[in-house]
């Protein structure tokens, strides 16, 4: 190990971070760590090392050692069992989810795995569902062998109580790609064969061949409606359903009347209908919502707690331990907890030293002592040794589980209306209105006829399709940028609700701070060098994570022999060093007159004479100061933390004077207060925050997006999950989807414009057919164009995309 | 002017194979995953190679 500190910037070989003031060193390579030097040992013993030619720093930071005996709960068959997707003795096949695949070097690595050990036949990796399906002879390796090479060479199996209790067999949904193919093939076939219908100018063609292209039409056309189109038949069904006219609505009911005026025209010999559009619509609309429909194949939105607790825990049974599935864990079993593991129900602690981070329930950053019969509840991350846990509640019963499906239970289950489907609707009814004053005006005329061509010929024209084909690509593509900049949302209604936005409110603690980063200063006397040996020696006989952290930031070997070291519990701790006593911990206990601001301050004295204070601040994310900066102009902003108000002072100054800084808010008063804003002050609110801590809030704001480090770790159910690098953008991105509005109305307005021109011209008689068919065609794809160009070129404004693009 | 009929017929069965063609190559999962094939075919097989 070395320690020394260099002028030049060392990346590590394997994961690419910086290496600060400590790292390993092989042959004339750099490792940040152990951990990424082992893997890269391995992958030369095994010839692999084309992994780091394919591209610079792939690895992935292998922060935490992996326990030896982790996955020994892979040799008990029952469980393995529920992870086999078929086995026949000599070959087994198992899909697991690795979320660390990111790269081609990723994809190559994973698929010469064989090289490593030949007991493993083939292995294949499906990078959009981030998968890696791999065949395995198990006599030569078991499937707890699989798992531990896979987490050796830095790619830890995502293995949860979601994976086997979903059904094995994962189908993927082929069936938009099939609509699009049928959709497109029918309408270039059916555009084909009106075209002699058009360019025949008045002259007729020849009865047998009209006959038989009308035919051909038909029949083309019926695919069309019954399947392609049948999706949004389905959606408008429900809505309806629901006394609520959606987005497919008028969509619904402009292709049944198309084909229904047709169907008359062809069988009554009086024209040729216009299946054409009818299918060109249909194509489009899909192509389209498959645009949209592309950010969500590689996020899921809705994992549930399940996704994150383990399969298996360790039970003590007659001094043996045993692998039990979690769910089986039952009331006065004995668990074991190692280091960085997650506890799957709520226990009483019998024995060991616990140090529990509930950041995940609760944003707390600083882990909790819990003594020697208190409770630990499910959720929380045993940090330390090993622990025995006596449970009290089964998995099904305990407090995150009861939090998460309460929170479950009170969604806000009214439909969200979007602009879009106010304004189709609006559409909808003036085009309706128009047609039935119109078809009036001929039935008082006495002309029957001529009132059905009136009103079908009028909702024909001015379908409100152009309005959705544009809203439709635009928010795809928007969605699209979005994805691009590591912000995903849920589904494209969100981007409408996103722009009316009048608050926002912020979680601290992880949202707009670092996870498990701190920022320590001083203040107080100077520390010599001997005094700060002494402060390290007597801190490093404390396990409590503030004396970590300081001793982290004193970065001084602990060298003095310590005397009479003595803890008080939740206090401070003291010891005599070189015939000096020293102590150290809270205000309270150390004594003297300081200032005294929060909790998070560790206090030094020495010999009863206060010498300085730690005061230890979170790390903002960068950027987080200038985006209040910004935000703060066009929104009103709040703050509500779980954790302690330290920070107050110096989140008011960068928050501004008018906005609402709440700390140590529990879950349920963070959703009380989503509540209050959005019913009696009538706020739009758009929550931003992370950990389960925040799931209710985010579920019961207007919007809710979660913060998080990878995309494909836990997150809360939300409507986005942002990229927590990507934080200090969101000014960007609420302008961006704002102008997205813009877009979508200047291209119907251009539709309009088209549709007027058109009905002009056709109500006068003067426009050939030949004309009419050209033009249909161009105005759908001039306004997915427009729509195209329009969101790339304000992306560039908002630095969304890169020039080259 | 039965050419044309035939005509039609003809380029109306070629139309259908593609569509077939598409239809097969959706089924068999070629548009599942637009990132791991286009550079799986990149990589060369080299089988000795060490970073000394």
């Amino acid at each position: 190990m070395n320690s020394s500190k260099t002028n030049t910037l060392l990346l590590c070989e394997h994961c690419g971070d910086t290496c600060q003031n400590q790292y390993v060193t092989l042959r004339n390579m750099v490792f940040c760590c152990e951990g990424c030097k082992s893997v890269y040992q391995i992958l030369n013993d095994y010839n692999l090392c084309a992994y780091y030619d394919l591209n610079s720093h792939p690895g992935i930071k292998q922060t935490n050692p992996i326990r030896k005996e982790k996955f020994a709960f892979l040799d008990n068959p029952e469980i393995a069992k529920k992870l086999i997707q078929f086995t026949d003795g000599s070959r087994t096949h198992v899909t697991f989810y690795l979320p660390q695949i990111h790269c081609s070097s990723c994809l190559w690595l994973l698929e010469h795995i064989h090289r490593v050990n030949p007991g493993i036949t083939s292995s294949r990796v499906n990078f959009t569902n981030k998968e890696v399906f791999i065949i395995f002879d198990p006599l030569v390796i078991s499937m707890r062998g699989v798992v531990e090479l896979l987490t050796h060479i830095g790619y830890e199996p995502h293995l949860s109580m979601e994976d086997v209790s979903r059904s094995q067999l994962r189908l993927i949904d082929r069936t938009r790609w099939y609509k699009i193919g049928l959709a497109g093939f029918c309408f270039a076939n059916i555009m084909m064969m009106s075209f002699p219908e058009y360019f025949s100018d008045g002259a007729t063609l020849e009865p047998l061949i009209k006959k038989t292209l009308t035919i051909i039409i038909l029949i083309l056309s019926i695919p069309v409606i019954t399947y392609c189109a049948s999706e949004f038949f389905i959606n408008a069904w429900n809505g309806l359903k629901n006394k609520y006219l959606n987005i497919d609505a008028p969509i619904a009911l402009a292709i049944l009347i198309t084909f229904g005026r047709s169907l008359y025209e062809i069988i009554t010999a009086t024209g040729s209908g216009y299946l054409d559009s009818m299918s060109g619509i249909v194509f489009f609309m899909l192509i389209g919502r498959w645009l949209q429909d592309k950010t969500y194949q590689t996020i899921s939105f809705d994992r549930d707690y399940r996704s994150f607790f383990p399969i298996a825990v360790n039970v003590l049974k007659d001094n043996n331990i045993q692998s039990v599935p979690v769910d089986q864990v039952k009331i006065n079993d004995i668990i074991l907890i190692h280091h960085q593991e997650l506890i799957p129900v709520d226990a009483i602690l019998s024995k060991g030293h616990a140090e529990v981070d509930y950041s995940f329930v609760t944003g707390e950053s600083l882990p909790v002592h819990v003594n020697k019969g208190e409770i630990v509840y499910a959720g929380g991350k045993q940090t330390g040794s090993i622990i025995e846990l006596l449970v009290v509640k089964e998995v099904s019963q305990s407090y995150l589980t009861n939090l998460w499906n309460q929170e479950n239970s009170s969604k806000n289950t009214s439909a969200r209306h979007s602009f879009i489907d106010v304004m189709g609707n609006y559409f909808t009814y003036i085009i309706l209105a128009i047609g039935v004053v119109a078809g009036g005006y001929w039935l008082w005329q006495g002309e029957t006829h001529l009132m059905w061509n009136a009103l079908t010929t009028i909702l024909i024209v001015a379908c409100p399709c152009a309005l959705l084909l544009s809203a439709s690509f635009t928010r795809g593509n928007i969605l699209r940028i979005l994805s691009l900049n590591k912000f995903y949302l849920k589904n494209a209604n969100v981007i409408e609700s996103l722009s009316h936005i009048g608050t926002i409110v912020f979680d601290k603690t992880g949202t707009l701070t670092e996870n498990h980063k701190t920022n320590v200063s001083y203040a107080g006397m100077f520390l010599s060098p001997t005094l700060k040996t002494r402060i390290a020696s007597v801190l490093h006989h404390s396990n409590h994570p503030l004396s970590k952290v300081v001793l982290q930031y004193l970065d001084t070997p602990p060298m003095s022999h310590i005397e009479s070291f003595k803890i008080t519990e939740h206090q401070g701790i003291e010891a005599w060093v070189d015939e000096h006593h020293l102590k150290i911990g809270s205000q309270e206990f150390v004594g003297g007159l300081m200032p005294h601001n929060g909790k998070s301050n560790v206090a030094v004295s020495i010999d009863s004479q206060p010498i300085g204070v730690f005061h230890i601040t979170n790390t903002y994310r960068q950027g987080v100061f200038d985006l209040f900066k910004s935000l703060k102009r066009k929104y009103t902003l709040s703050l509500i933390s779980g954790d302690n108000n330290n920070e107050e002072t110096r989140l008011r100054e960068k928050m501004g004077n008018d906005c609402v800084l709440l700390f140590e808010q529990s879950p349920h008063d963070k959703l009380e207060y989503i509540r209050y804003l959005q019913d009696s002050k009538k706020e739009k609110v758009l929550m931003i925050g992370d950990g389960l801590n925040d799931a209710g809030a985010l579920r019961e704001s207007h919007i809710g997006i979660a913060v998080c480090d990878d995309e494909n770790n836990f997150t809360p159910a939300a409507d986005g999950i942002i990229h927590a690098s990507k934080i200090a953008l969101m000014d960007n991105i609420l302008e961006y989807i704002k102008s997205g509005k813009k877009i979508i109305l200047l291209s119907f307005a251009i539709s309009i414009a088209y549709n007027i021109i058109g009905l002009f011209f056709a109500v006068q008689g003067t426009l050939s057919p030949i004309i009419a068919a050209i033009l249909m065609p161009c105005s759908s794809i001039s306004i997915i164009l427009i729509t195209f160009g329009l969101s790339q070129l304000y992306a560039r404004k908002y630095k969304l995309v890169r020039r080259e693009m | 002017m039965s050419a044309i009929i035939l005509l039609l017929l003809v380029s109306f069965g070629i139309a259908a194979v593609f569509l077939v063609g598409f239809l097969w190559s959706v089924r068999d999962g070629q548009f599942d995953d637009d990132y791991a094939p286009p550079r799986r075919i990149l990589f060369e097989d080299k089988e000795e190679r060490t970073n000394e």
